[in-house]
């Protein structure tokens, strides 16, 4: 089980409240994680990475036990807390904006 | 009696102001969305309960959101209105905006100038228009940035791209206004259901004659002071367009500057600016019941997006164009330094017509006599991008 942490403004989208949890089959990736959250709650695709080139969104930001991960490979193990779920993933909105 | 609905989208999320036909008092719903950007919502006309709006943000991109009880509430298209999303459920296609590029559509086209006269390839940001049919309440034109055209014949679970128009062969000449290359402006011909009108900043006015599939400019007679050549086919920043549903081939335009008629549906134009004190504006409009009277409201310059002398006025026309009214009655006549942007100004349908409009600094006025006099409806919304009027039985 993996925890994942999501802006308030998806938690909107996804109409849930706090952490989501989800399954990931195989090893524990950026990749695998994103891929596993839009498989369950498909109303998030496109939102936190590009539709078609699945590319993260400019303005959000991926942490992992106090590191910023966002521009390490998708394809990077993530950490045992993570795979674990002792600690969450962060999918964080850069400050900016008015 | 008649009702009113005002749809306005913010900066900062949906508002949806009520009234019986008199308009005097308002309900005030909202905010729907909070904290995203609506671009634009508008309502189908064969369904009047059928909303659909344009929700964005520069974080999060693009989201489609739909309603099937006047705005009362809001889903996805995919999803039911009070359901609980359960994983794995079909959704979520709702906000892909996929240019075409197969090769049986044509010309797949990739690129269009840039600021710098370079080519640029065609990136979605967001949409900017949704325009419900005229008879389908699940068909919607969707006018996006960078400009393009697109369709829904689901109730906007599935979007796919008009490629003709891009496959125009004055694509590559399309550039960016400061705004963005937006396709800001769909016109559904109410007497001919294979043509549509379009407008792009900064390309210009097309036309459709054949349901989408072929397109051609139509700016003959449009003169862009930015542009060396006086007969430029595009690069023309339209700002807006306006048609009447009883005259369709005549159609109103509030260019960049100057504002514009066509008698012979966009094949030819001419000025009309007459006596207005600046034809520098974004939005404009035409009564209900009077194909000739237009209404414009006048901004100071391009540089400077404000009413001139800080004096907010609608200018209205009887004659339509050349001889301009100004209308002031309960309006601000001193400093005032607001905008009224391209899709912030609607009609709606009474005996008496209503006019709306919506500013950037969060006024939305209501007018129940055809200009003569106006009240704010709200006047502390965050900035309003779009208005739009259902008359409602």
């Amino acid at each position: 089980m993996i925890r994942v942490v999501l802006p308030q403004h998806l938690r909107t989208l996804a109409r849930v409240s706090g952490e989501v949890t989800i399954e990931v089959s195989g090893q524990a990736t950026q990749r695998s994680v994103l891929d596993a959250l839009e498989n369950s709650y498909p109303v998030l695709r496109g939102t936190i990475r590009d539709h078609v080139t699945h590319e993260r969104r400019p303005f959000l930001r991926f942490f992992v036990c106090a590191e910023d991960w966002s521009h390490e490979s998708p394809d990077a193990p993530l950490p045992k807390e993570v795979a674990s779920g002792a600690e969450p993933f962060l999918i964080i909105g850069a400050i900016a904006g008015g | 009696m008649s009702n009113v609905r005002v749809l306005v989208g913010t900066r900062k999320g949906a508002f949806i102001l009520s009234s019986d036909g008199k308009r005097e008092k308002w309900d005030v719903s909202g905010p729907h969305f909070a904290g995203w950007e609506i671009y634009h919502l508008k309502g189908s006309p064969a369904d009047p309960n059928k909303l659909y709006a344009s929700q964005t943000s520069g974080w999060f991109g693009q989201i489609i959101q739909t309603s099937d009880d006047g705005g009362k509430t809001w889903h996805q298209p995919g999803s039911a209105p009070d359901e609980k999303l359960e994983p794995g459920k079909a959704v979520g296609e709702s906000n892909k905006f996929v240019y075409d590029s197969s090769a049986e559509t044509g010309k797949p086209l990739t690129k269009h100038q840039w600021y710098d006269g370079t080519q640029h390839p065609w990136e979605f940001k967001r949409v900017w228009h949704l325009e419900p049919s005229l008879t389908e309440p699940n068909t919607v034109y969707a006018g996006i940035e960078d400009a393009a055209l697109f369709r829904t014949t689901d109730g906007g679970q599935t979007w796919k791209e008009l490629p003709g128009l891009r496959g125009n062969d004055t694509g590559p000449r399309w550039q960016p206004g400061a705004g963005g290359m937006c396709l800001h402006t769909i016109l559904l011909d109410p007497s001919d259901p294979k043509r549509i009108f379009i407008a792009i900043s900064a390309a210009g006015a097309f036309r459709t004659d054949d349901g989408g599939k072929t397109w051609k400019p139509i700016n003959r007679g449009l003169k862009s002071q930015y542009i060396p050549d006086p007969n430029a086919e595009v690069g023309h920043c339209v700002h807006r367009i306006a048609q009447h549903r009883s005259r369709p081939n005549t159609l109103f335009m509030q260019k960049h500057w100057d504002v514009m008629r066509s008698d012979d549906a966009g094949d030819n134009w001419r000025e009309i600016s007459g006596n207005l004190p600046t034809d520098f504006g974004f939005v404009i409009d035409i009564h209900a019941h009077e194909p000739d009277t237009v209404y414009v409201v006048p901004i100071k310059s391009d540089s400077e997006h404000f009413p001139l002398d800080g004096k907010l006025r609608v200018y209205r026309s009887r004659t339509g164009g050349n001889d301009w009214e100004p209308l002031s009655k309960g309006l601000p006549q001193s400093d005032c330094y607001v905008n009224v942007l391209r899709d912030a100004m609607a009609v709606d349908s009474l005996d008496k017509c209503g006019v709306y409009f919506g500013t950037t600094g969060g006024q939305v006025y209501a007018s129940p006599d055809a200009g003569n006099n106006w009240a704010p409806i709200v006047r502390d919304l965050p900035a309003v991008l779009s208005v739009e009027v259902q008359t409602l039985p």
